[in-house]
């Protein structure tokens, strides 16, 4: 950004170079990031060439995942990909806005923090240890009580039909919703508290009771920051694997029950990759690597056309 | 703070560790990678042969058969470890002679969750069809006939299978391919298959644990893995027609009468032996015949003699099957060829 003029703090006018220094310093950590994510994609690309000349375009959309016939596709992975991320933010984000809501409105003082160093907590648990959680405590119950519940009410859409195994899309996108929640909680947090109290008092006074005044003056004030809090939750969910790769059943099929196993582009490539001795095999795992890098990249951009068509205006910032 | 002091002693401890072993090395470092599954007997050896030989030092990375082979080729390493052996592709790609060692063997058990967790005496073509998808029910049958006595319920069967790749399926594809015709067309032999059904845990802890947790579902796992956690294992059938327990006994036998050709590379599933065991397979170590360095290939074939004679006796203690005598004595005369 623009240099401040606030030059009187500094002891010593006359030398700009520290100014200066610190501007490319810091201009330089910036464009790292830009050239470490051109890396990576150069260097998937680098790696999936063969794959690339020889399945062309037909990779994506093709459902075939054949190490013995060497035939491969990308279309379940990416299909589990984006479900199970969906699924995490369906259930991750109405929870986090929610709990963040009752941190910055609702909760008394003394209980504030507390909950929030708890829910920071779940974001320092390693992500095997969930995958464990996952298959001996959540799968079970996921099983003999929520989806048993789910098929009998529900069972009439195609969402809740088949057998239930347990590992399944359903446990892999609540097992990814758990890990994404305390980020969303937490951005989401900042995002209310930094809504001005001159909005919440000018909803009183207008007589709105207290829902009226979070509904109208704090959560229309914060959607898009909320919104973006959702997007950085759904970056994580994109990548995650080993948890994923423990509850998701690892089977590569695009069905319409969540009951049913699916598999992650993440997944396939940390259970293939270190046995995988052909160059094929290899190259089209590369280019699964660079196929999650752009669905990465086009779920981002597609997130920031919805975020202007919610706001109307580009000139307010994300948090 | 008190973590933290400990933390920080600690890495000043690996520190000085490190920097100690850098500077009592005029010793010499041999390199080696791949496979995971024969990992634990290698360790053991580097360490028991760092109290016969303190002047070497073994570093093995267990980074998967693929990237033991991988860098072999590329003699990024010393030498290379692989659980299945080399195909013809990648052997051709050597810059030199790249010989075969087999080291040790496993098996992998079929091993389910039933009410009770009756012992099961199971053939070849049924554990085909139930991995096939064409068997479906415990009761079917093809497994009831078999089992006289038990109980078997009317229950869906849930498959598990490995989803990472992985030796023990590599060992499983290939007995199914060669007992059942129409594994080998619609499946076939790899690390990682395109699976007909069922749904896949990751490593032998992933397919247990699903085990475990689903009522009717069978699977596969090492022999090794089994025994140290207490599963139930079926007795397969071998091709003389015995059903047969997994035991490292079975193994060695299985390996005692498969027919092993002159290169090593061999498949050992299903051999004539009574009394083997016949879902097994062997592990080699992948060394090039001529080394570069004389220094490093003498200590390597020191090595090796070692792991031959002394080696092999460590093998059932960690539930891995040793090689035949017979078979001893072929690899050591080949042992002896390497030269550097």
């Amino acid at each position: 950004m623009s240099t401040p003029s606030s030059t009187s703090i500094l002891p010593a006018p006359g030398s700009r170079f520290p100014n200066i220094a610190f501007k490319w310093a810091a201009g330089l950590a910036a464009a790292m990031i830009i050239v470490l994510i051109i890396l990576v994609g150069w260097e998937l690309y680098a790696g999936s060439r063969l794959s690339l000349s020889k399945f062309g375009a037909g990779f994506l959309w093709s459902s075939e995942w054949d190490p013995v016939a060497e035939k491969y596709g990308a279309l379940p992975f990416i299909f589990g990909t984006l479900v199970s991320s969906l699924l995490a933010l369906l259930i991750a984000v109405p929870l986090g806005v929610a709990t963040a809501l009752f941190l910055t409105e609702l909760a008394p003082m003394r209980m504030r923090q507390p909950i929030t160093m708890a829910i920071e907590m779940l974001a320092a648990v390693p992500s095997v240890i969930f995958g464990l959680w996952g298959i001996f405590v959540l799968i079970p119950w996921l099983r003999d009580h929520l989806f048993v519940w789910l098929k009998h009410t529900l069972g009439f859409l195609p969402l809740f039909q088949g057998p239930i195994y347990g590992v399944s899309m359903l446990a892999a996108g609540v097992i990814i919703a758990i890990m994404i929640l305390p980020i969303v909680t937490s951005i989401s947090r900042e995002i209310l508290r930094s809504v001005p109290n001159l909005q919440r008092e000018a909803a009183y006074a207008l007589g709105a009771t207290r829902w009226e005044v979070l509904r109208i003056a704090v959560l229309s004030y914060a959607r898009r920051g909320l919104f973006g809090a959702a997007i950085l939750g759904l970056g994580r969910a994109l990548g995650e694997t080993m948890a994923v790769t423990m509850v998701i059943g690892n089977r590569p099929q695009i069905s319409a029950s969540l009951f049913a196993p699916g598999y992650t582009l993440a997944s396939v490539i940390a259970n293939e990759f270190t046995e995988a001795t052909t160059d094929l095999y290899l190259s089209s795992l590369f280019e699964l690597g660079l196929v999650l890098l752009a669905v990465t990249i086009l779920v981002n951009i597609a997130a920031q056309i919805m975020l202007k068509g919610i706001t109307g205006s580009v000139s307010s910032k994300v948090a | 703070m008190l973590p933290n002091k400990a933390k920080c002693l600690a890495l000043l401890g690996g520190v000085l560790a490190a920097l100690s072993a850098a500077t009592a090395s005029a010793q010499m470092l041999i390199n080696g990678a791949g496979a995971t599954f024969p990992f634990p007997i290698y360790s053991k050896w580097f360490n028991e042969y760092a109290k016969v030989d303190p002047s070497v030092q073994f570093n093995y990375q267990s980074i998967g058969s693929g990237g033991g082979q991988k860098q072999i080729l590329s003699e990024t390493v010393d030498f290379g470890a692989s659980d299945g052996p080399m195909s013809d592709d990648n052997l051709a790609r050597a810059p030199r002679t790249l010989w075969h060692f087999p080291t040790v063997a496993g098996a992998d058990v079929i091993t389910y969750n039933l009410p009770g967790n009756p012992k099961l005496k199971i053939d070849g073509p049924t554990i085909a069809g139930i991995f096939l998808g064409t068997i479906t029910k415990w009761n079917d049958p093809a497994i009831s006939g078999r089992n006289p006595g038990v109980n078997l319920p009317d229950m869906d069967i849930v498959v598990i299978h490995r989803s990472d790749g992985s030796g023990t399926t590599y060992i499983f594809t290939d007995y199914l391919s060669k007992v059942s015709p129409a594994w080998k067309e619609k499946v076939g032999k790899g690390t990682s298959v395109s699976w007909p059904s069922g749904i896949g845990g990751k490593g032998n802890e992933g397919v247990s644990g699903q085990i475990k947790q689903v009522p009717g579902s069978v699977g596969y796992i090492e022999l090794a893995y089994a025994k140290q956690n207490q599963l139930a294992y079926a007795d397969v059938k071998n091709s003389a027609g015995n059903y047969i327990t997994p035991s490292i006994e079975s193994v060695t036998e299985a390996l005692a009468t498969a027919d092993i050709p002159d290169d090593f590379r061999f498949s050992m599933v299903n051999p004539p032996g009574a009394q083997a065991y016949p879902i097994s397979g062997a592990t080699w170590l992948l060394v090039y015949a001529e080394q570069k360095d004389h220094a490093k290939g003498e200590k390597l074939v020191q090595f090796l003699k070692w792991a031959y004679s002394d080696g092999e006796k460590l093998a059932p203690g960690l539930n891995y099957a040793p090689l035949p005598d017979a078979l001893i004595k072929r690899a050591l005369e080949r042992v002896q060829s390497i030269k550097y």
